[in-house]
Parts: C-alpha cells; structure tokens; sequence
C-alpha cells in the first residue's frame, strides 16, 4: 500500500476551502497551517500564466525528516504516511531544517507538527479533510498500488510533476499539469 | 522581461518567510563542540606521541576547561530544544542515518572522559589536591595506568566530534549552503584551530607557545583553503548552490562573513602569530582572541545563512 494525492492544478481556483478544513479538523493552532495555497505567475506581460497549488507534506518515500530524526519519532506509518509520534518528538527541529518543502512546524506546545494526510479518516475508510472539502473536486487521493484507485487512475490518463524531484525526496502528491 | 513570482499563503512562525528555527543555541554548541574536540585531540595525541612532559599546556593545562565548554555546550542545546522534557528520547535508540543521533551519543561519551582527564591533571593548579576517598583515589590510579588507551580514545572521539559538528549541517540537502560534504572538515580545521589558539594560552613554555602558533597558522591556512574550495565547489553546482554562494559574494552575508571570519578570525590571527615567530613583541592573548572569535563567527553565520538558503519552487 502507497498512500498518494494527485492535485489538478488546472481546476484549483486557490479557494483555501482545503486550509481551513484542514484547520479545522486537525485542530491546527491558530496562525499555523498544514496546507497552504502557492500561486505562480510565469511569463511576460502580457502573456502570463497561472499555476495555483494546494501544498502539503508531499509523504516523501525518500524522506530526509525521517532519516535525520534522531529519536525516531518522525517515521513512516503504513502506506508510507510520513508522521511525527508525539511523545517522542524531542523538538530539536532537525526535521524541520531537513525538509525542502518547509511543510514542518513547530507546534506551541514544543513538538514538531505536519500533515498526516488525515490517516485518523483514512482508517474509518473516509477522505482527507482538505479531499473531501475541495468545492472543485481538484484532488483525488488514494493507494498508488491500487490500479483502480482514483489516483492511480487520474496518474495514468494526466500528465503530472512533483516538487524539486531532484531533491531526491520521490514524493507521493503528485500535481496534474 | 520573463518574470516569474511565487505567491505563498503559508506564515507559519519560524518558517516563514525564510527558516529561524535554530537561534543562538546551535552555534554556540557547535562552536564550543569544536574547541573542546580541538583541545582533546591535541592532548590525546601528545600522549601518544609520547611528549607529554614537553607540552604540558596541551596535555594537562588546557583540558581543564573542556568539562565546561561541553556543559554549557549541553545546556545551550537542552535549551534549544523545544519538547524539552522528552530530551531522554536521544537515548533510547541509536540511528545511524541521523547526525544528531550519533553526536548525541559522542557527546555521552566524552563528556565523561573529559571530566575524568580534567580530574587526572588536577595538580597541575592545585598542587595539594586530595582526593580523599580511597574509591576516587583508586580511580585516579587506574586512569592513570590506562592514560595511553584513554588519549586514544580521546583522539577518535574529538575527530568525531569536530567533524560531526560539520556533518549536521552538511546532511540537510534542503538547505543548499550546507548542503557540502567539505562542511565536516571546515568545521573539524576551525574547531582544531581555536584548541590550538587556546592551548598557547594555557602553555607556560616558549617552546610550546611556538609550536602551536606554527600549528595554527597551518590549519588556518588549511582553512582558507578550504574556504575557497567550498565556494568553487558551490558555483559549479547547481542553480540553488550558486544562489546560496551568492550570497557571500555579493549578497547580505559578505560583509559579515569576509570581515569578521575571514579578515579579522583568520587572516589577522596568522599574521599576528607570524609576527610573534619572528620576535616582535605581541600579547599572547591577542591572536587567541582572534581565533576564538573568528571560530565563532563562523559558525554564527553559517548557522544563519543557511537557513535562508532554499529551494524555490
């Protein structure tokens, strides 16, 4: 089992529906957030392009946090879920530096926090909250070695990129260009 | 003109908009990591070298400090640390893929050994020292008999030390301006250098006081060295390496970086240290000073310049 988001740039409207549910369900406190909106414009004026990107922990299968954590509180859960046990996170922040895409923080209470893509809902059999939420059904999220997943699915028929691939992190959400 | 601009909603404290979730603290460690390992590695390598009685400053003098450099050391990254009751969590397991692990480790064994050849080489300031439990006294004599295994083990652990300082900045390929294997031995060169800056402080003999003037010159001259290699190396990689370069070129850390570690903790020091091989009159202290400053800065800004240096993307 591979746990995996797909993410269609082309129908994100950066609405942040998926931050706020991701918040909220996650009881994320205020000012933090595990997933965010980037937007790229590209181009020349007035030829100008737009990509909208709804960001999170990309679930890396190389992931530097989980190497360099010395405690071993940062690890992989099944299906590759990168996720960061509470009570022995030491806070020492090596994760956070480790991470190229910066989708670590530093929770208020001292340990480190992240994105779990929702693994509490995907046990009962339910979506991610930011999944479930999203008004135009840009993400799709399931098991990578599933052939008739969503996912799987929508990574055949569309072309997609990951972030900074040549960090050598091979992360699992994938953005359909 | 082909621009591009990323807009990100993210503001997570300490993250955005560019990296600080490692202050002071870390530096500091690194830098008194450093000098300790500096200093132990000389004194272990005279004992083996069998010259124990001929630089004395290194061997049994300048040791005495280390026990305090590693506890303030420790403390500066118990501080640090922000789930800090959790600390015992570093001494459950051992993983080997993890620079942190292991330094925490070095430093849980030579801690111990540090306070023990302090102990050791008491006498050496207070000559009437007594230890006056015979279970302490007996302990003395043991490490004594075992002095040359000990200076051994010594030598190892510092090298480890010195350059695991290095290595953890080193193992975050998220961070380009660390992102350099030749981090390590900058790291492990400056830390031997400020041991050797205070081991002429510490020694009593002008012969000594030779001696390591013309050892720090060679591992500053080693260090400039590597300097330059780091910088080439960083501007024939790749795009997010020549940015992080950049910015000791040119960009916000030049002055700071040229100024304070280069000129004034490198240059400046080895001139002095010329100038006193050759006779002229100049305070002891002066070069010292010099080095340790030069030492720390380095690690300083390091510390902070790297966490500005990023992937775009």
């Amino acid at each position: 089992m591979r746990y995996a988001m797909a993410i269609d740039t082309k129908k994100c409207v950066g609405c942040a529906d998926c931050v706020v549910a991701c918040q909220t369900e996650n009881d994320v406190p205020i000012g933090y957030c595990r997933d965010w909106i980037v937007e790229v414009t590209d181009g020349t004026y007035p030829q100008l392009e737009i990509e909208i990107r709804s960001e999170r922990c990309n679930h890396c299968e190389n992931s530097p946090c989980v190497r360099c954590c010395p405690t071993g509180a940062s690890h992989y859960e099944d299906g590759g879920i990168v996720t960061v046990t509470k009570h022995k996170c030491i806070g020492c922040g090596a994760c956070i530096v480790s991470c190229p895409y910066d989708a670590r923080y530093s929770h208020p209470e001292g340990y480190v926090d992240k994105c779990t893509f929702c693994m509490h809902r995907i046990k009962k059999g339910q979506q991610p909250a930011c999944v479930a939420v999203c008004p135009t059904k840009c993400m799709y999220f399931g098991d990578l070695d599933d052939p008739n997943s969503e996912v799987s699915k929508v990574l055949k028929q569309r072309k997609f990129k990951t972030l900074i691939p040549e960090a050598g992190t091979k992360p699992h959400v994938y953005y359909l260009i | 003109m082909r621009e591009e601009i990323i807009t990100s909603g993210r503001m997570n404290p300490h993250i955005d908009p560019y990296l600080e979730i490692w202050h002071w603290h870390i530096p500091l460690y690194l830098f008194l990591g450093g000098l300790a390992a500096g200093i132990l590695f000389f004194a272990g390598l005279y004992v083996i070298l069998g010259k124990e009685n001929k630089y004395c400053g290194a061997v049994k003098r300048a040791p005495i400090i280390v026990p305090f450099l590693l506890v303030i050391g420790l403390v500066a990254l118990f501080l640090d640390l922000k789930h800090k009751l959790y600390f015992w969590q570093l001494y459950t397991t051992i993983k080997i893929q993890s620079p942190m692990s292991w330094g925490a480790w070095t430093l849980m064994a030579i801690t111990p050994l540090s306070f023990a050849w302090a102990a050791m080489h008491i006498r050496e300031f207070f000559p009437k020292w007594d230890w006056k439990l015979p279970i302490l006294k007996e302990i003395e004599r043991f490490l004594h008999q075992n002095k040359l295994v000990l200076a051994w083990i010594m030598v190892i652990l510092s090298v480890i030390l010195g350059i695991y300082t290095g290595i953890l900045f080193s193992a975050f390929n998220a961070r380009p301006l660390w992102n350099t294997s030749i981090l390590g031995p900058l790291f492990l060169t400056s830390g031997l250098s400020a041991g050797a800056a205070i081991i002429i402080l510490f020694s009593r003999t002008h012969k000594e006081r030779n001696n390591f003037a013309k050892i720090d010159i060679l591992l500053i001259s080693i260090e400039l060295f590597i300097i330059v290699h780091m910088f080439m190396g960083f501007l024939a990689s790749t795009e997010v390496q020549i940015d992080a370069a950049n910015m000791f070129l040119g960009g916000p850390y030049t002055a700071p970086f040229w100024i304070f570690v280069v000129i004034i903790g490198m240059i400046l020091p080895a001139l002095l240290e010329v100038l006193e091989l050759r006779k002229i009159k100049i305070p002891v202290v002066l070069p010292v000073v010099l080095v340790l400053f030069g030492s720390l800065m380095l690690r300083f800004i390091i510390a902070y310049a790297g966490q500005m240096s990023r992937w775009l993307y």
